[in-house]
């Protein structure tokens, strides 16, 4: 009998595992749908047909994917840090607010000159609003969680009384800005495609899906190609070893906390440049949240985000179609079956992770002996 | 005159919306004492709102309903336990995971239940709410300013649940720190070795203390419900789980020290309410948006060391494993 810790494979680990995980939601929300009366079978089959049943819902489901992949790449970023950045949804709003800064005062420059200058004030505004939680982390050791949750609500009171009072289009109700100048509008997925030859039905999916590709990519290499990538997960995964080999910890904490909020900050790119063009109350929409599943599930690497937050934009894009055919349920199911992904793909992980280490570890002894 | 009414009218509001935060940071603070992280307070508290209201709906009985919404919050409370303390997940991620997860599954029941698009049917029926209880000559007493009008707005004509909360203040400061489950309590937040090393079991500890801060957080969401509104709307804690952790914190996870961050908290939103578009003399019009911040300014000030100290409990969001 070994007393050495089992290791659960590799494979297993990043891809068994998530997978189970989405599996017991998957099935749970199941149940919650035939408790309400409707066949879990037949609304599953409405969501994957809502989500990838045709060009238009594609386009849907990548667009919210969008977001996601910006919000899950922040809450990776500072994860691998060591850190938990709940205030995604507050960097995201606050970034929009950059980003449409940016598009209310340069609206008419040629869209060439407004990108770059509206991509570094979402990240900027991003970053700024996640450095001071990082840096009361990293100097007065306020704990970021709180500090986070807190920069939510100053945030959305920020961004209430912005558009209430100072940034309102004159003569109207409802708190919104002015529409952007149409020169700084992210162009349409499909208005790209067509000037390639190709037909694709009008949709949100704009050119910010790029940039999110980008972003992807970009993490990736600071993350694991990078000296500061390096040392940022040192520090992450062991504080005090990262001192010793001269890292400073809380420069790194305060290093992953403006990479996450600028992260978050681009939201605003697809959202508000690519949708909405305007500023509007809210309009995150708990999309920072979703980013925490997104992340969960991904297991923090620019793949499984990916992958993860096309799974989230199925899911909320095929979630909006239920609604339409099964009365008794909504949009707000979606939000169930992510809050279920949370828990057993972050939570409750170990309950997984307990008996398929006991199961794939010892076959990997046995195959030892026998070799 | 004309001042004094309305300070006295701004403290009765201030007592209403403190009720829910002092429960909710009453119930925060066994589970932090006991070294769990209840973030998700929020979420437990959504869920016995509703569930309060539909149980009242259904049965006609607004105590039916409370035992209903206290259920249902100790029964996330116990979710989260088997997270935390038994498969020693993170607990910020559990206590996010319960959070989303009622933040869709009750409008989803209550519309799957009641069909008026994710809120319950209104509480109209005697008895099925919490109404208020008015004092012995309370509506006499009103005439003399003072201390008449303070005995009849700030003592009499609250519900039951806020003279609950009031009661529940002592009580908990007394289990804390006059029993030897509070003191078993307080050490396993502090020291789970020492705990453990002493033939005590800080699992069945954790989980004691998750099943009161379930049942408070329950007693918190059943008053939003059941007795400050008459029925459950989408997203109705709106936020009031994190201030009343953010009180928490205020107060040092301290039982009186919580209390006035609550009134202090409850205070700077009735005021809001009140200053809505009223300009002052000096000042001038202060924004509302900003009074509502305060809170949340002040915990992070508080956080950071600039005003006083917070000390979290030492063991707070490690799980506790043997072989360490």
């Amino acid at each position: 009998m070994s007393t050495t810790t089992r290791q659960l494979p590799r494979w297993a680990d990043l891809v068994l595992l998530p997978l189970l995980g989405l599996v017991a939601a998957l099935l749970i929300s199941a149940g919650v749908i035939a408790l309400l009366g409707e066949s879990p079978w037949q609304a599953m089959k409405l969501l994957v047909d809502g989500a990838f049943g045709s060009q238009e819902s594609i386009g849907y489901s990548l667009y919210y994917a969008t977001n996601f992949i910006f919000t899950g790449l922040a809450v990776a970023v500072a994860f691998h840090a060591g850190l938990f950045n709940i205030g995604g949804e507050g960097q995201a709003y606050i970034g929009g607010l950059g980003a449409g800064l940016v598009c209310l005062w340069c609206g008419n420059w040629p869209f060439w000159a407004v990108l770059p200058l509206a991509i570094l004030a979402a990240a900027g505004f991003g970053a700024a609003w996640a450095f001071l939680p990082g840096w009361l982390q990293a100097k007065r050791g306020s704990h970021v969680v709180i500090t986070t949750i807190m920069f939510n609500f100053i945030a959305s009171a920020l961004m209430t009384y912005l558009l209430v009072n100072v940034l309102i289009k004159p003569g109207q109700q409802s708190p919104e800005t002015r529409e952007f100048g149409a020169n700084s509008w992210m162009p349409l997925a499909n208005e790209m495609l067509t000037k390639i030859g190709i037909n694709f039905a009008p949709t949100p999916l704009n050119l910010a899906f790029v940039l999110a590709m980008i972003a992807l990519i970009f993490v990736w290499l600071f993350l694991w190609r990078t000296r500061w990538g390096y040392a940022l997960r040192v520090a992450g995964q062991n504080p005090t070893a990262a001192l010793y080999a001269g890292i400073s910890p809380s420069g790194m904490t305060m290093l992953a906390m403006v990479l996450s909020g600028a992260l978050a900050g681009c939201l605003g790119l697809n959202e508000l440049m690519g949708s909405q063009h305007r500023i509007l109350i809210d309009f995150p929409g708990g999309a920072g949240f979703v980013g925490i599943a997104v992340a969960l599930m991904g297991r923090n690497h620019p793949v499984g985000i990916f992958l993860s937050a096309v799974l989230f934009g199925a899911l909320y894009q095929g979630g909006s179609q239920l609604t339409f055919d099964m009365p008794h349920i909504n949009r707000d199911m979606v939000v169930v079956i992510q809050g279920l992904v949370i828990l057993f793909c972050g939570a409750l992980e170990n309950m997984f992770r307990r008996p398929l280490t006991a199961l794939l570890g010892r076959r990997a002894e046995r195959g030892k002996v026998e070799s | 005159m004309e001042t004094y009414t309305l300070i006295v009218l701004l403290l009765a509001a201030t007592i209403r919306v403190a009720t829910p935060l002092l429960l909710a940071a009453l119930a925060g603070m066994f589970s932090e004492r006991a070294g769990v992280i209840d973030l998700a307070l929020e979420g437990k508290m959504l869920g016995a709102a509703f569930a309060a209201a539909a149980v009242s709906t259904v049965t006609g009985s607004a105590w039916l309903g409370l035992a209903a919404g206290m259920v249902t919050s100790i029964a996330l409370s116990l979710l989260l336990g088997l997270a935390c303390v038994t498969y020693r997940g993170n607990q910020v991620v559990a206590a996010m995971a319960v959070n989303i997860m009622v933040g869709g599954l009750a409008p989803t029941l209550a519309l799957a239940w009641f069909n008026l698009g994710g809120q319950t049917p209104q509480l109209e029926a005697a008895g099925q709410r919490f109404t208020e209880i008015t004092w012995p000559w309370a509506k006499a007493a009103h005439v003399v300013p003072f201390p008449g009008m303070l005995y009849s707005e700030l003592l009499s004509g609250h519900n039951v649940v806020v003279y609950l909360a009031a009661l529940l203040v002592p009580t908990a400061a007394w289990v804390l720190y006059r029993t030897r489950f509070g003191l078993r309590l307080r050490a396993v937040g502090e020291n789970p070795q020492a705990v453990d090393t002493a033939g005590i079991s800080v699992t069945m500890l954790r989980y004691r203390a998750m099943i009161i801060s379930g049942a408070l957080c329950g007693i918190a969401g059943a008053y939003l419900s059941v007795a400050a509104s008459s029925g459950f709307v989408r997203d109705m804690t709106a936020g009031k789980g994190y201030l009343a952790l953010a009180a928490l914190i205020f107060g040092k996870w301290r039982p009186y020290p919580t209390l006035v961050a609550c009134l202090l908290f409850a205070f700077t939103d009735a005021l809001a309410v009140r200053l809505q578009g009223v300009s002052l003399p000096v000042i001038g019009v202060v924004p509302v948006q900003f009074i509502l911040a305060l809170p949340y300014i002040l915990t992070i000030l508080l956080l950071a060391g600039f005003v006083g100290r917070a000390r979290a409990p030492d063991a707070i969001g490690v799980a506790y494993s043997k072989e360490k």
